[in-house]
């Protein structure tokens, strides 16, 4: 068994750590901006003329939808980033010559944009006690399902960041699959406000279990059973590693 | 000396059919300078990115202090520094930063006054909390060296340092190779500029079509190929070389300034004395002589023509 070299790991993870911070109010500010227009527009003036959704005030229904949205999207954008601008200046050969693998390349870039997407999404939580109260019934669970889902989107975004050849391609993904799979997730509803055919449609869209399970922490009311949400999500934990794997044992992209 | 880097029969054939390697072997020994030298595509690059991990061969052993590059890759990487070719920074991170991220990559505590020490020997101290784009050409290429050496590794790969930079700055990076060679860093440097084989190396390798064509001592290379000419300048023009020296093998310059002779300096008798007692004595009158060896450029391209020919 292989020592990892936790130096390594640390490097990659302080080394994206402090670019996030170095430009800390478009890291922070811009996400936050746009939840608080999220909770204007869909919590006060649209939620004002709904009264509640399965007994949830909907300003409060919407805060886990909102949460998993910038997780999402914050997960890809920091990991694809990440791993996509060392390829883009050169700088990759550096990984690829050091003393790590692919197991501390993908823990110091993962982690960092896990780590960044949950910072953010902290900040968001913060915001919405300000808008709608705090209320969140598993803690928990609450933080489990953010960690996974931050760590299995932030694996998902290190892919697209490793097999994007250009900008172009890094934006993609996340504009044209993922941000219509929130949407489209319940975000926004419960999967039970759609006539039976769609519900069923829904079911297949990945997102909907990952925003089920988070709800169900806040308030104990999920669109389908916490354990199927769970082994959803762990599920795209392990398929993602392994492509991860391959990509470095097979160089694909990544070396001549 | 104990050989620090062996390679036995390296290849690399590319998924196109094109053979970048073609069974190379090569031992290196600890604290040695060597040279590669050969034109574009030759191999060279291809040979430092498969020792250095870049590029996976498809044949043959590289162990560099013992340390098989595949099986026991980490510890092999972890001797090893490489400079490369293009100029790759991260725009907006500092120097400092810059060279500490590769000492940790390489697995090694942080440690700012070993860095110190070489930003200071690399003259980058002053600008260790500099952007890298605030940075002139060769600056960067300076940190590229400093990161390389952030690790403190045994073995340092040059891919040709000093392409397009100017002459002080290439004299500026000889100068650093000079002090990494007195620390007993094993340097491993490609080059178009023959001069700068033949300044630094010990040893030159010649490369040509993936094949290893020979390494020997710089000095023993220049002697064995190294013609010596030397130049007669003259008082007054002449016409024609005169009739009485016609068997010396001389050659006039095109003005009739200058009689050009080449002879081998290691033979017993170069022939020089008699020749300017002929001239004198048939009135020739000279100004001024110069001798000049023929440098490894023209060394390589008689190697490489050589082995055209022998192909023919």
């Amino acid at each position: 068994m292989t020592m990892i070299n936790w130096y390594g790991v640390w490097a990659i993870f302080h080394h994206e750590m402090t670019r996030f911070f170095r430009t800390i109010m478009q890291s922070l500010l811009s996400p936050v901006i746009s939840t608080t227009l999220y909770f204007v527009v869909f919590g006060a003036a649209i939620g004002g003329r709904i009264e509640s959704v399965e007994g949830v005030p909907y300003g409060a229904f919407i805060v886990p939808g909102l949460m998993m949205l910038t997780i999402l999207q914050q997960s890809i954008s920091n990991a694809s980033f990440g791993i996509y601008f060392p390829k883009f200046s050169g700088t990759i050969y550096e990984y690829l010559v050091s003393p790590v693998g692919w197991i501390e390349v993908t823990m110091g870039f993962v982690g960092a944009a896990a780590a960044k997407a949950m910072l953010i999404a902290f900040v968001i939580l913060l915001t919405s006690f300000y808008f709608v109260g705090a209320n969140i019934l598993h803690p928990f669970w609450m933080l489990a399902f953010l960690f996974l889902t931050a760590i299995g989107f932030s694996l998902l975004g290190f892919i697209i960041g490793l097999w994007a050849k250009n900008f172009e391609q890094l934006q993609i993904i996340p504009l044209m699959v993922v941000t219509p799979l929130v949407f489209l997730g319940g975000a926004f509803y419960s999967a039970d406000m759609l006539p039976p055919f769609w519900e069923a449609v829904a079911k297949l869209n990945p997102v909907l279990y990952l925003i089920s399970g988070f709800r169900w922490s806040f308030f104990g009311l999920a669109d389908v059973p916490v354990g199927v949400s769970l082994v959803a999500v762990a599920l795209m934990v392990v398929i993602c590693m392994a492509v991860i794997r391959w990509i470095f044992a097979t160089g694909w992209r990544l070396r001549e | 000396m104990a050989a620090i880097i062996e390679i036995d029969n390296l290849s690399k054939q590319y998924d196109g059919g094109t053979k970048a390697l073609d069974g190379v072997s090569l031992s290196i020994d600890e604290g040695e300078i060597i040279a590669l030298l050969g034109p574009n595509g030759a191999g060279k690059t291809t040979l430092i990115s498969v020792i250095c991990g870049l590029v996976t061969p498809t044949g043959g052993t590289v162990r560099v202090g013992g340390h098989d590059i595949r099986k026991d890759w980490r510890a092999a990487r972890r001797l090893i520094g490489l400079v490369p070719q293009e100029i790759a920074l991260e725009p907006f991170e500092k120097v400092m930063n810059c060279v500490r991220f590769t000492r940790g990559l390489y697995g090694m505590p942080r440690d700012d006054a070993y860095i110190e020490r070489i930003l200071k020997a690399l003259a980058l101290w002053d600008k260790r909390d500099a952007a890298t784009r605030e940075l002139s050409g060769g600056m960067k290429r300076r940190v590229l060296i400093a990161k390389a050496l952030a690790h403190q590794p045994k073995v340092l790969f040059l891919d040709e340092p000093t392409a397009g930079v100017d002459v002080a700055l290439r004299r500026e990076m000889w100068q650093v190779v000079g002090e990494l060679r007195r620390e007993g860093v094993t340097i491993i440097l490609t080059t178009h500029y023959l001069e700068e084989a033949e300044e630094m190396a010990d040893r030159v390798g010649v490369i040509n079509k993936g094949n290893l064509l020979l390494v020997r001592p710089t000095a023993e290379l220049m002697g064995e190929f190294g013609a010596k000419t030397l130049t007669i300048e003259l008082d007054d023009p002449l016409p024609a070389v005169p009739e009485a020296l016609a068997d010396r093998g001389l050659s006039l310059s095109d003005d009739g300034h200058c009689l050009h002779y080449e002879y081998d300096a290691k033979a017993d008798r170069t022939g020089i004395a008699r020749l300017l007692g002929d001239l004198s004595a048939q009135g020739v009158s000279v100004r001024d002589v110069s001798t000049r060896q023929s440098n490894l450029e023209e060394v390589f391209l008689s190697l490489v023509d050589g082995t055209k020919e022998s192909a023919a």
